[in-house]
């Protein structure tokens, strides 16, 4: 019995560790990012978590005013779940809580597109796109 | 090694998926209902289902926008199952003009008709924990699959 539950332990803390760096899939994406974001801007060199925190908790008042922020529907915290507007619940963005986010491309513009445009009234930068999901890759 | 290759080669198939879904009613439950019930195309008018899928870029206050295709693929199966197209049972028209292209359901005479007396005041609405009167399944256990007949 012992032995069971040190390798669940163990099994469980190497679980979180694999899914606290990106995937293939997610590298790809912020692969991409970065070669749009170095288009923009030669000297680009590497996205910021810290940026893509303060992207996620930043109040803004160039959007619509029922979404002044992420966090109106994310919550402050990117592990727990968040809402919509109209009452359905929005799995975690941290990866570490769900591991297939920013995965597909189509979907992840898709968001981004949206959401962007509701909570700052403008699209996202390739190199704010990229900070955002680095944030949300060590959460 | 041989574990590397598959987990490269399912994300490679993950990252060419396309945008829209194989089926219309597939697209829709996806796509209406990752932010909202999937409210029953029957009881609005096939123009109301038009105007709301030509202004997804503003959808009550938020951005809603999806690719050209998708868009397509979900306003047909919406005008061809509204209130008013053929075949289908138009009650949810009582009451409208032609000339009135509502946005909400809960605009509508028939949807207003069915829940007077109170029935959607705030201390009801309270009472169940819903949200908004546009929060069917809180007094419709059947709403997400379009049964109203409970009432």
């Amino acid at each position: 019995m012992r032995m069971t539950l040190t390798a669940l332990a163990f099994l469980s803390a190497s679980a979180t560790l694999a899914v606290a760096a990106p995937g293939p899939a997610q590298q790809a994406q912020l692969d991409t990012y970065a070669t749009l974001a170095k288009a923009v801007d030669p000297a680009f060199a590497g996205f910021s978590a810290e940026h893509g925190k303060t992207l996620f908790l930043a109040k803004s008042t160039t959007g619509k005013p029922d979404t002044p922020s992420c966090t109106t529907c994310h919550t402050a915290d990117p592990t727990k779940p968040g809402q919509t507007r109209a009452g359905k619940a929005i799995g975690p963005m941290a990866i570490s809580m769900k591991a297939d986010r920013y995965s597909i491309p189509a979907e992840t513009e898709k968001w981004f597109g949206r959401n962007c445009d509701s909570v700052l009234g403008r699209a996202c930068t390739p190199l704010e796109k990229g900070d955002f999901i680095t944030f949300m890759v060590g959460q | 090694m041989r574990y590397h290759v598959l987990g490269f080669a399912i994300a490679a198939s993950l990252t060419t998926v396309p945008a829209f879904a194989a089926t219309p009613e597939v697209a829709m439950a996806k796509e209406c209902g990752a932010c909202h019930m999937v409210y029953p195309a029957s009881q609005l008018p096939a123009r109301s289902w038009t105007a709301l899928m030509a202004s997804l870029g503003n959808h009550f206050g938020e951005n809603a926008a999806l690719d050209s295709a998708t868009t397509k693929q979900i306003a047909d199966l919406l005008t061809t199952t509204a209130a008013d197209a053929a075949g289908r049972n138009n009650r949810a028209l009582r009451g409208l003009s032609a000339t009135q292209t509502p946005l909400r359901i809960t605009e509508t005479p028939y949807w207003i008709s069915k829940h007077g007396q109170g029935r959607v005041a705030a201390t009801a609405l309270a009472a169940v924990k819903a949200k908004s009167a546009s929060d069917c399944v809180a007094c419709h256990a059947g709403a997400s699959s379009g049964q109203f007949d409970d009432d």
